[in-house]
């Protein structure tokens, strides 16, 4: 329950709320993380709130962070300089071994586009282990996207179809208008050889594994990035429980059909 | 008598015996915590002698009430389920974790060393004693052990006593978890009273029991000592004022759209009482502060409730907002989800939270009415 101190060595202004901040341990590191988990980060004397990594690169560690309280305001008021607290990696992350040969459907809505980041930078770091790569992504307007530089990036490549939507579009809007479960239905994959990872709203999520399982993907093969109020990240303080599953440990991750008929519960 | 399965020794002790025992358990360095009156009520603190336990006294216990009431006797173990659980002294209210200092934007961290005071728990009753079991399963897994509570658990003495008198509200015989202590004691005692008899059976369940018993003056337990024994066990098995099977109804199979939640809801304050004297529910939450100039900072734990607003709060809200379903959060959790978790049930039958509960709500009745099947709403508007 020790925090390590890394230092802030670069900040991105992603969107009006949202930064991204690259961290540098100050003495001893945390243990590797696996694409999926998540760190619980501590602004001195406000608190800790739980951040999925946006990605893990010679040794930093990449957290986007958007202000929605106390704790992600004073995160995301760091500059390059200042010392954050570290404890992590903790929970369950991506198994992209599974979807080894396999094509790859990757939904994310708004800020869920951060914690899907590292499984874009695993696909094409071994490109050839996977079948065709599909990258929907869903946001409220086209201001509201996340790492758009990127996904103009990933767009002109190749090997993987990149599909965006907004809810609600500019004059200057060029892509989908309208929720991402539309793009899920035409999107270039073969459903049985299919493994997707999910991650958004929690409403989002349940709409688009549905979508997903319906264009044939075997539920099993649907993997979810749910978040709960965490304070511990250790299955100590109760905070996260889904039914019977610590989201902090038994989670982030979880597979569609084990969390499925919890999520139908409204408030459970 | 239930629970003779170790081969500890059993004797015989005065009432002068017990007091030796305490003597040698403060001899050792040890703080004695036990049953006392305080406030109305019997709680558990320090004490010096046998002298300063409920002589004489019991409790009148039911849905929102508890009184003291005297027995009419000398008995020191004549009441049931104290107001207060074991819990606090493993797992205290208030634990610091982390203490900081930042001095020109460099942070220093340091891990406090447990508070770990070598103390015996004298008087645990076996429902307690059980909680106990159930809490280690939370703070000593493997994966993720709590430094505190496993520096203060690893050396407590246990001294059980068994029940001779459950309250209105008690049922751990259904539970399975009582009236007799059965294992997880150093040394177990029952009270043995009336046709002016004073005596305690004291068993070892340990080998550092066996050795502080042998030190005692005492005699070798008689078969008619462990006949009177069986029969108190009997007689208090018998006499619960509650019941809950928890294998009738299958609790796992309890419907979480079941109207009975909304009915309960409009009962239930959320005051959070329950959580607090329930000897097994372990959630807490994190709590920063900072001194004036923001040079130095620290991190609290502290006992929290699943009944309260922010307890699951995200931003946007809170996914438990209603009070319905925080009742049923903590109710499924405490009876079925638990299972799931820690192969265990979260509840030992000791009915606290039913007489600390300010409206009497009663678990075994609303377990009772949940089971009963009724047509529920269901959620609309999205696919399951």
């Amino acid at each position: 329950m020790t925090p390590r101190m890394y230092e802030v060595v670069a900040r991105r202004d992603d969107l009006p709320d949202t930064v991204t901040l690259t961290l540098a341990p100050v003495d001893e590191q945390c243990p590797t993380p696996a694409i999926g988990q998540f760190n619980m980060l501590w602004a001195f004397g406000i608190g800790e709130a739980p951040i999925s990594l946006a990605g893990f690169e010679n040794g930093h560690l990449i957290h986007t962070i958007r202000r929605v309280g106390a704790v992600t305001n004073s995160l995301a008021a760091s500059t390059t300089g200042d010392q954050i607290g570290v404890r992590g990696p903790y929970g369950t992350g991506w198994d992209l071994t599974r979807a080894a040969g396999r094509d790859v459907l990757v939904v994310a809505g708004g800020l869920g586009l951060a914690p899907v980041r590292p499984i874009i930078t695993e696909l094409f770091a071994n490109r050839s282990s996977y079948g065709r790569a599909v990258l929907l992504v869903g946001a409220r307007t086209p201001d509201a996207l996340l790492y758009r530089d990127e996904l103009e990036q990933w767009r002109g490549r190749l090997d993987i179809e990149v599909e965006v939507t907004v809810d609600s579009a500019t004059p200057s809007w060029r892509g989908d208008v309208g929720v991402v479960t539309r793009l899920v239905e035409r999107a270039p994959i073969d459903p049985e050889n299919t493994t997707a990872f999910v991650c958004g709203p929690e409403v989002m999520m349940r709409f688009a594994a549905v979508s997903v399982v319906d264009r044939g993907v075997p539920a099993a093969e649907v993997m979810l990035s749910l978040e709960r109020n965490m304070h511990c990240a250790i299955g100590h303080c109760g905070h996260c429980q889904l039914g019977p599953e610590f989201i902090c440990k038994d989670g982030p991750v979880v597979p569609w059909p084990r969390v499925k008929p919890l999520l139908r519960v409204a408030e459970r | 008598m239930e629970g003779l399965n170790t081969v500890g020794l059993v004797e015989v002790l005065t009432l002068d015996g017990l007091d030796d025992v305490v003597r040698v358990l403060r001899d050792q360095g040890r703080k004695v915590i036990g049953p006392i009156v305080r406030d109305g009520v019997i709680t558990h603190d320090e004490f010096d002698s046998v002298s300063e336990l409920p002589h004489g006294w019991t409790e009148d216990q039911d849905g929102g009430r508890y009184r003291l009431v005297p027995t009419g006797t000398d008995e020191v173990f004549g009441f049931s389920s104290p107001s207060t659980s074991w819990k606090r002294y493993l797992y205290p209210e208030r634990t610091l974790l982390i203490r900081a200092r930042r001095d020109n934007g460099t942070v220093e961290v340091v891990q406090p060393q447990p508070d770990a005071p070598a103390v015996a728990f004298f008087g645990i009753r076996s429902c307690d004693l059980v909680a106990l079991g159930i809490l280690d399963r939370v703070f000593l897994d493997r994966e993720a052990t709590d430094p505190t509570y496993a520096a203060r658990r690893s050396d407590v003495f246990i001294v059980a006593a068994a029940c001779n008198r459950p309250g209105k509200t008690c049922f751990c015989a259904s539970m399975d978890t009582g009236p007799t202590p059965r294992s997880g004691f150093d040394l177990s005692v029952r009270e043995l009273h009336g046709d002016g008899r004073h005596e305690f059976l004291v068993e070892a369940g340990s080998e550092r029991g066996t050795e502080l018993l042998a030190t005692i003056a005492s005699r070798r337990a008689t078969t008619a000592d462990l006949d009177t024994a069986q029969a108190l066990h009997g007689r208090a098995a018998a006499s619960m004022g509650r019941r809950m099977d928890p294998q009738d109804p299958p609790l796992a199979a309890l419907d979480p759209d079941h109207p009975r939640w909304d009915d309960v809801a409009n009962r239930c304050l959320a005051c959070g009482n329950c959580t607090m004297v329930c000897p097994t529910c372990f959630c807490n939450a994190t709590e920063d502060s900072t001194n004036l100039t923001g040079t130095e900072a620290e991190r609290w734990r502290v006992w929290d409730s699943c009944f309260s607003i922010d307890f699951s709060h995200l931003h946007g809200g809170s996914v438990r907002s209603t009070v319905k379903s925080r009742y049923r959060q903590w109710l499924l959790h405490k009876l079925v989800t638990w299972h799931d978790q820690f192969d265990v049930s979260g509840c030992v039958g000791c009915g606290r939270c039913i007489t600390w509960c300010p409206v009497g709500i009663d678990l075994t009745a609303e377990i009772t009415a949940l089971a009963t099947p009724q047509q529920s709403a269901g959620r609309k508007g999205v696919p399951s």
